[in-house]
């Protein structure tokens, strides 16, 4: 039964994802835009002493780019639920559905379907670029691994906040948090690098492990996997604690 | 409101364009804090950019303090324009082709707040930058000087924003406009000198965006001292958007009157 109530959700939501420029184009072209911002205008970067990444600034960056369009995903998919309050529609879900934690599950299907458009377009653009590529299949399988995980927890993260809400007015909420903690990680150089209050900040951010990691597995000279996947894996653990609050709210609220 | 001289009827418009934008945290606290936070998080992780040879400064914080005036700038884009889809979603823009009011009056009262936004922007992103470390060559007729352009380029932005409500009528589509002049920002010498870009079709789209000009302008008075070409390639910038936005706008206002 949850499975039926997944698919039918997912579908609808990838559905409207898919035939609406609207969603479909931003999705797409935001995370390129960041990329040729980041990687472009950048790449001067990488001739200040210290900075030793192996496989050039474009592959640096696109890390970041992945694992940001992976937490973006999963915001924006918080903001259709949010939208499906707003009309009724979200009700006539907790209505029809007998299993509802199946309609988080079909969301979170959704996000991740539209995080593989995106991703797919964002690598297609980045090899074509010239980005060089030093892990193998292993590696970049963990490299994707990370970031579905990524796009998971924020899809659980922004559906907690949606199901509080059930606004739209509750987008910054999903979002800006969001843009924090991706923003005071290493974005620009790696952590080494950084001094100051960045560097303190950088170095407990859970989201500095995902980054290193993802960077080695592209440069493909692993680093702190353990740590990445146990955060990565620790922290839609966290947020589906989180989404079912927000379900039950949403189910008191009637 | 009474059909009085063009002085009256901008001034009754500007008092409600500026009580409308001060009674609004939603609208100010954002950009305020936003830009902020960006420039925190940019001088702190591109700190080391300052070791790039050539780098006009040692002080990343510096350079980067540009920044935040013309992501203000985008942000009035974005209120000025929203106020009046607003305007017009509620029927009121329909009320006010009922009176006597010059068109000229309702574009030029409208970028009021647009002005009183712009001032409180200007001057705590150069408190704060100021605060946290950055240097200002020119001292305080420098001071000045950079509050004036960042009203002057929130200003024209504004423009923009009005030009887009009255064509669209639609507050959700100004609110698009937002990421395509981030594009603006973002390609542009936003996070280094131009002649430290060293993608090449990433120099040139950079060369011609106006955004890494109006960057310069206030990059001079922070960094390098009183450069009159860079200010006044700064001001022209600024002052040709204006006359584009409000040419636009005049046309869109005519064709919306005419359609209501």
């Amino acid at each position: 039964m949850t499975r039926n109530v997944a698919l039918a959700v997912a579908w609808r939501s990838i559905h409207n994802f898919l035939s609406n420029p609207a969603f479909l184009v931003p999705a797409i072209v935001f995370p390129l835009f960041f990329f040729v911002a980041f990687a472009g205008g950048l790449s001067a970067i990488a001739g200040t002493p210290g900075f030793d990444f192996p496989s050039g600034y474009t592959a640096f960056q696109f890390v970041f780019v992945l694992l940001q369009s992976a937490a973006f995903g999963g915001v924006f998919t918080g903001f259709a639920i949010a939208r499906d309050f707003e009309i009724g529609f979200a009700n006539r879900y907790l209505l029809a559905a007998r299993s509802r934690g199946g309609i988080v599950v079909g969301y979170t299907l959704a996000a991740l379907t539209r995080a593989f458009v995106t991703w797919t377009v964002l690598t297609v653009v980045a090899l074509v670029a010239g980005m060089e590529v030093g892990g193998a299949g292993v590696e970049l399988f963990g490299l994707y691994g990370l970031a579905v995980l990524v796009n998971v927890a924020a899809t659980l993260w922004a559906a907690g906040v949606a199901m509080r809400v059930r606004s739209i007015q509750g987008g910054p909420l999903m979002q800006f948090p969001t843009f924090l903690i991706l923003f005071l990680a290493p974005v620009y150089v790696p952590l080494s690098l950084l001094s100051g209050w960045i560097h303190a900040v950088a170095s407990v951010n859970p989201v500095t492990a995902l980054l290193e990691a993802g960077r080695g597995f592209i440069s493909g000279e692993p680093t702190q996997v353990a740590l990445a996947f146990a955060v990565a894996a620790l922290l839609p653990i966290l947020f589906a604690l989180w989404a079912r609050g927000g379900l039950k709210r949403a189910e008191a609220s009637g | 409101m009474s059909g009085g001289a063009l002085p009256t009827q901008v001034g009754q418009l500007a008092r409600r364009s500026v009580l409308r934008t001060l009674r609004q945290p939603a609208q100010i606290v954002p950009a305020l804090i936003f830009p902020l936070f960006l420039l925190a998080v940019n001088s702190g992780g591109l700190k080391d950019a300052t070791n790039l040879p050539g780098f006009p400064t040692d002080s990343y914080l510096t350079f980067a303090l540009a920044v935040p005036f013309m992501q203000g700038a985008l942000f009035s884009v974005m209120n000025a324009g929203t106020d009046l889809a607003r305007d017009i979603e509620t029927g009121f823009l329909n009320r006010l082709a009922l009176t006597p009011l010059r068109g000229a009056a309702l574009l030029s009262g409208l970028l009021a707040g647009a002005v009183v936004l712009g001032l409180v922007q200007a001057a705590t992103y150069l408190t704060v930058g100021l605060i946290a470390g950055a240097e200002l060559v020119t001292g305080v007729p420098g001071a000045l000087t950079i509050v004036a352009l960042a009203v002057s380029i929130t200003v024209a932005f504004g423009s923009i924003g009005l030009f887009a409500a009255l064509r669209t009528g639609s507050g959700e589509a100004v609110q698009s406009l937002f990421p395509v002049f981030f594009v603006f920002l973002f390609i542009s010498s936003m996070a280094l000198p131009l002649d430290l870009l060293q993608t090449d079709w990433f120099h040139a789209v950079a060369s011609a965006n106006p955004v890494s000009y109006l960057l310069g302008a206030f990059r001079s008075l922070l960094i390098e001292g009183w450069d009159l070409g860079a200010l006044a390639l700064g001001f022209g910038i600024a002052a040709t958007i204006l006359v584009i936005g409000m040419t636009a706008a005049s046309a869109a206002l005519k064709t919306r009157l005419v359609r209501t």
